[in-house]
């Protein structure tokens, strides 16, 4: 029988892998959607405002599963781990609530003028909308990216009797693995949301679409990732190097170095095992680790063993790691590839297109296996040193806690069926209809939420 | 501890709750009406086109208002920690089923108009039932909150009452913002529908207000005790006027050029407002019903005085660009087609 620990951890696991999912798209494709208007704008060529009406529903769709699911996490707090609000409310609480001030609102409520509102409002209170609508969403990154980047590495705070009181909110907010977890965040949001953009406009041109906006937008999404993908590989070694400093323990379980050691191999593959602590079927390159971590040949590598008790498990990370890091680096090949053939042939070959296709979800695999990495990378502990995840967890019996996890569960499910299901239908809805409308916007129009009034136009442009 | 800083101690919850209560009343107002358009969808497949308008109504405003809640729990957690994890502890199996419910009607808003047009029918329902689980759900966690968390049939016999009574109140809210956006004859069934729902809305309000002072020893002397009898009992009073004169208003609408269409939302706010002032002056200053007061359960002052400065400055600009939202999407939300 589970207990209520784990209950809670697959719980919170579930809730915050599903919510993730939306936000890691929707925080960069409101700067892609801000920038199809923008281009718009400058250019007064309808093309990109067909781009920018197919991406905005695209997004509206997407902003509210994000919507939904992070109301549930600002629950999660209170109803599963009371020790944590108990012990760190103080610092995470203010975090949490400039992120539903300065953030949440904004989005919300320029969502809806920009949505509902292109015939209401003139051009460029449209595009003021867009804007805000990205700002509010990287907002609400920088400060849940806050909270976590504390969680990781605490600093600017003091204990009394076992609860953080706030010393200096700038030291709480900048801590040490801040700069670092932000910026790697941002990018594998664009990432992710620049193949998202390319895979699905690639499944358009598949299904035939001659239009040109999907080319457009499929270009826009493969030279967004070919320029973000290997600033992201340096960013990510950064990030790793700030981790080898502040967290050894959570490096030894990526890198599945079990003995402190110098000139430390880095493992390819293998299948790191708890109970031996050692690793099975090991394929490596010598040094290679210490060279990556420390620069030097024979730079030193503190292994797990030197962390009884307090080191996380090191399967998961290390397979998360690995994860990561794979589809990276196949990242790296499809955008710099899918460049070259655009460049050379202006048209992508089938077979092209049906790889941009296959890896349209390639950001969520790698961002979800990177978040694995630094969450289980932090266990046994919730905040770094201070408090542990068990002695957070609440009292609540198991049979509660396994209640709303399978209702979660299959909400979740369902919803993740519909979300892709409704993002191929509106994609072949696309392909056969010229749905975009152009006109100059009305004051006093009306509401557009409804399908048949976005199919009205169908005037046959060929672009 | 300085003078400044105990007075900044007393002050700072009182502030907070009050923050709090103002988040939770916008809430209740601005997705009550949401909340009542999703209940009162009519599933008929003629009702295909008023259900369009309908959902079209709240369309820009729904993921704002819903906001409102994020808010006001994030200002629970964040200025009373320990009665969040008290009062969530409590409620953990409703505020699942209720979080569902959100999380079924707020997605289900987006498929319809997006899906494959054979399962719009299907997302139309669920967006009801989502609606109607989510206000049930707030309705029954309110009568668990009123009393104290306490076990027993008659505990939860008050929630279920409180349930339906949030469930009219919602419809109540949602039939008079209909009134207000649409026209012709999908207004003039806002305007039965509105009927209704304040007779059961009172009926509603009604049984609380007598069964709330019955159980609760405390909140009875509060409100019986003269001289100040004379005044609370204002409260009510202009609560119950509020309720007749909607029903008198509502039987002779709707009006030739649209005349007072705005009247009926109007008091049906001032309903909510009355009812709210009820409850928090039943209960101030405690957090949860006799077991914890707002002192008890604040955070440390260096905290509440960070968040505050943000608070201040933030909240009048939300409360600015929201003005700008409704002003945008002000006039009727009928007939969709384009100019």
């Amino acid at each position: 029988m589970l207990d209520t620990l784990i209950l809670s951890r697959i719980q919170f696991a579930a809730n915050i892998s599903f919510h993730i999912l939306f936000p890691t798209i929707t925080i960069a494709l409101a700067w892609i959607i801000v920038f199809f208007k923008l281009r718009y704008d400058q250019t007064n060529n309808p093309v990109w405002m067909r781009a920018y009406r197919f991406w905005v529903k695209i997004f509206a769709l997407t902003f509210a599963l994000g919507v939904v699911s992070g109301i549930t996490m600002s629950f999660q707090f209170g109803t599963n781990w009371p020790g944590f609000m108990a012990q760190v409310g103080n610092i995470a609480g203010p975090l949490l609530g400039y992120e539903v001030l300065t953030a949440f609102f904004l989005e919300a409520t320029f969502l809806g003028i920009m949505l509902f509102g292109i015939n209401r409002v003139p051009s460029k209170v449209h595009t003021f909308s867009a804007f805000v609508v990205a700002i509010g969403t990287t907002l609400s990154a920088f400060w849940i990216i806050a909270l976590n980047s504390w969680m990781q590495t605490p600093s600017g705070f003091e204990m009394r009797d076992g609860v953080a009181y706030p010393e200096s909110w700038l030291a709480i907010i900048f801590n040490a693995s801040f700069p670092y977890r932000l910026t790697h965040m941002l990018l594998a949001s664009g990432l992710t949301a620049a193949f998202f953009v390319a895979g699905i406009s690639a499944y358009r041109i598949l299904k035939g679409d001659p239009k040109r906006a999907p080319r457009l937008a499929l270009k826009t999404g493969l030279v967004l990732a070919a320029v973000l993908i290997p600033i992201q590989i340096f960013v990510g070694d950064l990030h790793g190097l700030n981790t080898f400093e502040h967290q050894p323990q959570k490096v030894a379980a990526m890198e599945g170095v079990w003995e402190t050691e110098r000139g430390a191999p880095l493992l390819l593959f293998a299948i790191p095992d708890g109970e031996e602590k050692t690793n099975h079927f090991e394929i490596a390159i010598p040094k290679m680790a210490s060279l990556i971590l420390t620069h030097e040949l024979d730079g030193e590598v503190r292994g797990i063993n030197e962390f009884p008790g307090d080191h996380p498990p090191v399967a998961p990370v290390f397979f998360a790691f690995r994860i990561m890091v794979g589809v990276g680096l196949l990242m790296l090949a499809v955008a710099w590839g899918g460049c070259y053939l655009l460049w050379r042939r202006k048209e992508l070959p089938r077979w092209a297109l049906k790889t941009l296709v296959g890896m349209t979800f390639a950001g969520w695999v790698a961002t979800l296996a990177g978040w694995y990495v630094t969450e289980i990378g932090r266990q046994p502990w919730l905040v770094t040193g201070v408090l542990k995840t068990a002695d957070a967890v609440t009292q609540l019996p198991p049979s509660h806690v396994g209640f709303s996890l399978t209702l979660y569960l299959i909400v979740y499910v369902i919803l993740l069926y519909a979300y892709i299901h409704t993002l191929k239908v509106m994609a072949l809805k696309s392909v056969k209809v010229e749905e975009f409308e152009t006109q100059e916007p009305l004051a006093g129009g009306s509401l557009t939420n409804l399908p048949h009034s976005t199919q009205k136009s169908t005037k046959g442009d060929s672009q | 501890m300085s003078e400044g800083a105990t007075s900044a101690a007393y002050w700072l919850p009182v502030i907070f709750i009050g923050l709090m209560g103002l988040a939770v009343l916008v809430y209740a107002i601005l997705d009550g009406y949401d909340l009542g358009v999703g209940i009162l969808l009519p599933m008929g497949e003629e009702d295909e086109p008023q259900r369009d308008t309908m959902i079209a109504s709240i369309g820009p405003f729904w993921d704002a208002n819903e906001t409102w809640l994020v808010l006001a729990v994030g200002l629970l957690l964040i200025a009373f920690p320990i009665a969040h994890n008290l009062v969530l502890m409590h409620l953990y199996i409703p505020a699942a089923i209720m979080l569902v419910g959100l999380i079924m009607r707020g997605v289900a808003f987006d498929f319809r108009a997006k899906a494959a047009v054979g399962h719009k029918l299907a997302w139309d329902r669920t967006f009801k039932a989502g609606s109607l689980t989510t206000s049930l759900s707030q309705g029954y966690m309110l009568g668990q909150y009123v009393m104290g968390f306490t076990p027993g049939w008659q505990a939860q016999l008050f929630s279920a009452v409180s349930a339906l009574g949030v469930t009219a109140a919602y419809s109540y809210m949602g039939s008079a913002w209909l009134v207000l956006k649409t026209e012709n004859e999908l207004q003039a069934r806002s305007v039965r529908w509105a009927r209704r729902a304040g007779r059961a809305t009172l009926l509603g309000v009604l049984s609380v207000s007598v069964i709330n002072p019955l159980v609760n020893p405390t909140v009875f002397d509060r409100w019986f005790t003269y001289p100040l009898v004379m005044f609370v009992l204002l409260i009510p009073t202009l609560c119950f006027l509020a309720f007749i004169f909607n029903d008198v208003l509502l039987a002779r609408m709707p009006k030739s050029n649209d005349r007072h269409s705005a009247l009926p939302f109007t008091m049906v706010v001032i309903i909510f407002l009355m009812c709210f002032i009820g409850l928090a002056f039943s209960f101030f200053p405690d957090i949860v019903p006799g077991q914890l007061n707002i002192w008890q359960a604040a955070s440390a002052t260096a905290s509440l005085k960070f968040i505050l400065v943000g608070a201040l400055i933030v909240i009048p600009v939300i409360l600015a660009y929201t003005a700008f939202s409704y002003r945008v999407f002000r006039g009727k939300a009928t007939e969709l087609h384009y100019h």
